[in-house]
């Protein structure tokens, strides 16, 4: 750390959002600062302002937004007098920004070359001639294949991890002092996630310093030297990031700490299972391959084979783009594989047309990641719980006792029955498909990322709203998750899929501490850890 | 279990602004007009009165009498229905026949669509007002014809406009979990999927509403609505145009009608929309 002036400095820092009713007080009053080559992270969940202090800090906090603070000062120079030009020249030359959704901040109708090249040309970092050559240089130097090829491609052209890094390149094109990264590895797979926090970390050893916003613990604790909790607005605890990680004073801290699930690390009491649990559904050999615009052909399962027996879960994980979700949408019978068939209580999708098939559906129900896409937007709460009962024409007076025990399941108070889904929380919107799903008394509920879309800590109370209903009803799940945590939390058996294939399956405890496939040892040894001492299994 | 998180707080409804509850207040009156005329005027809007004719607006005629003495207000109360019912009627099944059609040609795979959209877009490439004077050649004079012909120049946007949003929604997840539930595929359909596809195009039916108006009063200007002597605002501004030297308010105040009428739909239309655009948001 440098004892000297820090690079940036900010105290009192408040920004509001003024609408036309109320005005929303975002960020109430934080201070902090970073030395020169630091890593310092805000950690918090949705809502907290975070994002808003990190755009507060580049003059992009929004139109509506008032901000103000006690002192906001960039190496000496105080930020708060800049008109909108010095501004624009700050940016990207000497702070750099790096956000999520990389494939929203690359101009689509331009190459990543001249993405990463605009930087240097609006800020005459090099001289002209040897832009495109600098370009490659940057582009090598984020740890890109190819750079040359790559400089030619447009963003929609590369994968997530690419696309990511050419954002870096393109953010630390003009040598900035700073490099504000706002979620940088959310939205990427765990391995690739592994890739870009180490160009990230490399990046910082010549001096550059950082600030880095996310809600994943994980992340920070592999990144940061210096951690910021925040919530509603204020910092509630902060320290050297292994202090505030390993001795968390704050309440919030510690229970943001302990709703984070990590592989090998059991927080929730799986039920008992049952010794001579049957068979409910089956999946045997199934494949299915999608033809690609141009000749290409995508084996999304290739010979997948797994059963489901009764009241267990069957976790099935894996990268975005191994076909797990393809798989899900074959078990519900919504998607007709190329070969291979599914066995719901031993008789196949195929075999069933008509009314079977539609009293076989109601044994199998699905649970997704966005709630708000999978419930009609017109319906009520009371309306949606309804809805599956009205299908086997239960009469009115049952289908409300049904409806209260429903809620009674998932921890949801009656006041909400008369809400659309939209006024819901994200929590309870999730609550109330589960109940949904319930409904009909299914066999077994199919859970494509049932709770990747939420914060930490909504989604340890929804996992265990999942865990006491399967106690209690003794429902299966087949819950397919990417997040190695999550799946180790919920499942009682596991499926490894790779590229259409199932590479390794088995009881989650053995799965999760002696690998034997290299993918899913990599898989493994890619999860980011909070702490490293309290690391209990080997990557 | 406590619930840490903040619910999301209930969107308020949103009110409109002066001008759309001065519309609605019009429509109100419109509607009243159309169904009970005798509510606002004991005048018989047919009693001619060639002794007064021409007459400016009067305490007795309070917007004046036309070339034959009859009362213009009168007219204008008992004109709301035949003007008014025509638009309205082709409107609603100008609807009705485009939710069908547009339902039916996203959901019946390629070779429905295709012969659907193609007759669509032979109806959509006849002027519209060509398409009516055909229909109407072909069935006869008359308030009924006119509002078949009408309807088919409006069914196709309304077709096109609901095809595209069936197949918007028939990719969202509530209809393969509707599915899921157990339901029968039509069942689905009109649970489901219609009622989420057809919103874009009340409000735009509201917003067309005016020009139906519009154009049904034309009609009965070139004779092909309303046979005379019903009272109806079209031909009213048609009977009035060979004295327009001599009276004004024979003309004007008809025409006063239909701009009103149409000026209320679009502003309660505009409205309906903008709410529909925010809820779908």
């Amino acid at each position: 750390m440098n004892a000297d002036v820090p690079l940036l400095s900010v105290t009192g820092l408040e920004v509001s959002f003024a609408s036309r009713r109320d005005t929303v007080r975002a960020v109430r009053g934080v201070s902090f600062e970073i030395g020169r080559g630091q890593i310092v992270a805000i950690v918090g969940e949705s809502g907290s302002g975070k994002s808003v202090t990190a755009r507060s800090l580049v003059g992009l906090a929004g139109d509506n937004a008032s901000v103000r603070a006690d002192t906001l000062t960039f190496d000496g120079a105080d930020l708060r007098e800049f008109s909108a030009a010095r501004w624009r020249a700050l940016r990207g030359s000497r702070i750099g920004f790096v956000l999520q959704d990389a494939l929203g901040s690359l101009d689509p109708l331009r190459h990543i070359g001249s993405e990463i090249a605009e930087p240097l040309r609006e800020h005459r970092t090099v001289p002209a001639r040897s832009v495109p050559g600098e370009v490659l240089r940057l582009l090598a130097e984020v740890g890109v294949p190819e750079p040359d090829r790559r400089a030619r491609q447009y963003s929609h052209e590369l994968s997530g991890g690419l696309r990511q890094r050419a954002l870096i390149a393109s953010a630390i094109a003009a040598g900035p002092e700073l490099l504000i990264a706002d979620e940088p590895t959310t939205a990427l797979d765990v391995t690739v996630q592994r890739h870009v926090l180490e160009v990230l970390r490399d990046r910082t050893r010549d001096g550059t310093a950082m600030l880095l916003i996310s809600h994943d613990l994980a992340v920070v604790s592999e990144l940061a030297d210096h951690v910021y909790v925040m919530k509603d607005g204020r910092f509630v605890e902060d320290g050297p990031t292994r202090m505030v990680l390993d001795a968390p004073r704050h309440p919030y801290t510690r229970a943001l700490l302990a709703a984070v699930p990590v592989p090998g690390v059991r927080a929730l009491r799986r039920p008992e299972r049952l010794a001579q649990a049957g068979t409910v559904l089956e999946a045997k050999e199934l494949h299915k391959t999608y033809r690609l615009p141009g000749r290409a052909r995508l084996t999304a399962a290739d010979g997948v084979s797994f059963a489901v027996r009764a009241g267990e879960t069957l976790g099935i994980v894996g990268e975005s783009g191994s076909g797990k979700t393809t798989v899900g949408r074959m078990l519900m019978g919504l998607l007709e594989p190329d070969s291979g068939k599914v066995e719901v209580d031993g008789r196949p999708w195929t075999a069933l047309r008509g009314a079977g098939r539609r009293a076989a559906r109601r044994r199998i129900q699905m649970i997704y990641q966005d709630p708000l896409s999978s419930l009609d937007p017109r319906y009520t709460a009371r309306q949606l719980l309804e809805e599956p009962l009205q299908v086997t024409r239960t009469p009115a007076a049952e289908r409300r006792r049904r409806v209260a025990e429903l809620l009674d399941y998932v921890g949801l108070s009656a006041d909400l029955l008369g809400r659309r889904a939209r006024e819901l929380s994200g929590g309870q919107r999730q609550r109330l498909a589960i109940a949904r799903a319930l409904a009909g008394e299914p066999d077994v509920i199919v859970c494509d990322e049932p709770v990747s879309a939420l914060d930490v800590s909504v989604q340890a109370q929804v996992l265990e709203v999942l865990n006491r209903v399967q106690a209690r009803l003794g429902v299966a799940y087949v819950f397919i998750s990417h997040h190695l945590g999550v799946i180790y939390q919920i499942s009682d058996r596991v499926v490894v899929m790779n590229k259409g294939e199932v590479v390794e399956s088995g009881d989650v405890e053995k799965v999760f501490t002696a690998p034997e496939h290299p993918y899913t040892k990599s898989l493994l040894a890619a999860v980011p850890r909070i702490s490293p001492e309290a690391e209990t299994i080997p990557g | 279990m406590t619930d840490t998180e903040l619910a999301v707080p209930r969107p308020r409804r949103t009110t409109g602004g002066t001008a759309f509850w001065i519309g609605v207040a019009f429509l109100v009156l419109l509607a009243a007009a159309v169904v009970f005329p005798a509510l606002f005027t004991r005048i018989d809007p047919n009693a001619a009165d060639l002794l007064s004719t021409l007459r400016p607006p009067s305490a007795a005629h309070w917007l004046g009498t036309d070339q034959n003495g009859r009362d213009i207000f009168a007219r204008i109360v008992y004109g709301a229905r035949p003007s008014l019912v025509i638009g309205l009627g082709a409107t609603v099944l100008a609807l009705a026949g485009g939710i069908v059609l547009g339902t039916a040609a996203a959901q019946l795979g390629r070779a429905g669509d295709q012969v659907i959209s193609r007759v669509l877009d032979v109806l959509l490439s006849v002027p519209g007002l060509l398409l009516v004077f055909l229909v109407v050649a072909v069935l006869g004079i008359g308030s009924a014809n006119a509002t078949i012909g009408l309807a088919l120049v409006g069914l196709p946007g309304f077709a096109r406009v609901v095809r595209a949003e069936v197949i918007r929604v028939r990719g969202a997840h509530y209809v393969e979990a509707a599915l899921g539930l157990g339901w029968r595929r039509f069942t689905v359909i009109v649970r489901h999927l219609v009622p989420n596809a057809v919103g874009p195009i009340f409000a735009l039916a509201t917003v067309g509403l005016g020009s139906m108006i519009v154009a049904s009063s034309s009609l009965s200007f070139v004779g092909l609505g309303p046979q005379p002597p019903t009272a109806e605002w079209g031909a009213m501004l048609s009977g009035s145009r060979d004295y327009l030297v001599l009276a004004w308010w024979p003309a004007v105040f008809p025409g006063l009608a239909i701009t009103l009428a149409v000026l209320a739909f679009t502003v309660a239309g505009q409205h309906l929309q903008r709410r529909i655009d925010r809820r779908s948001r």
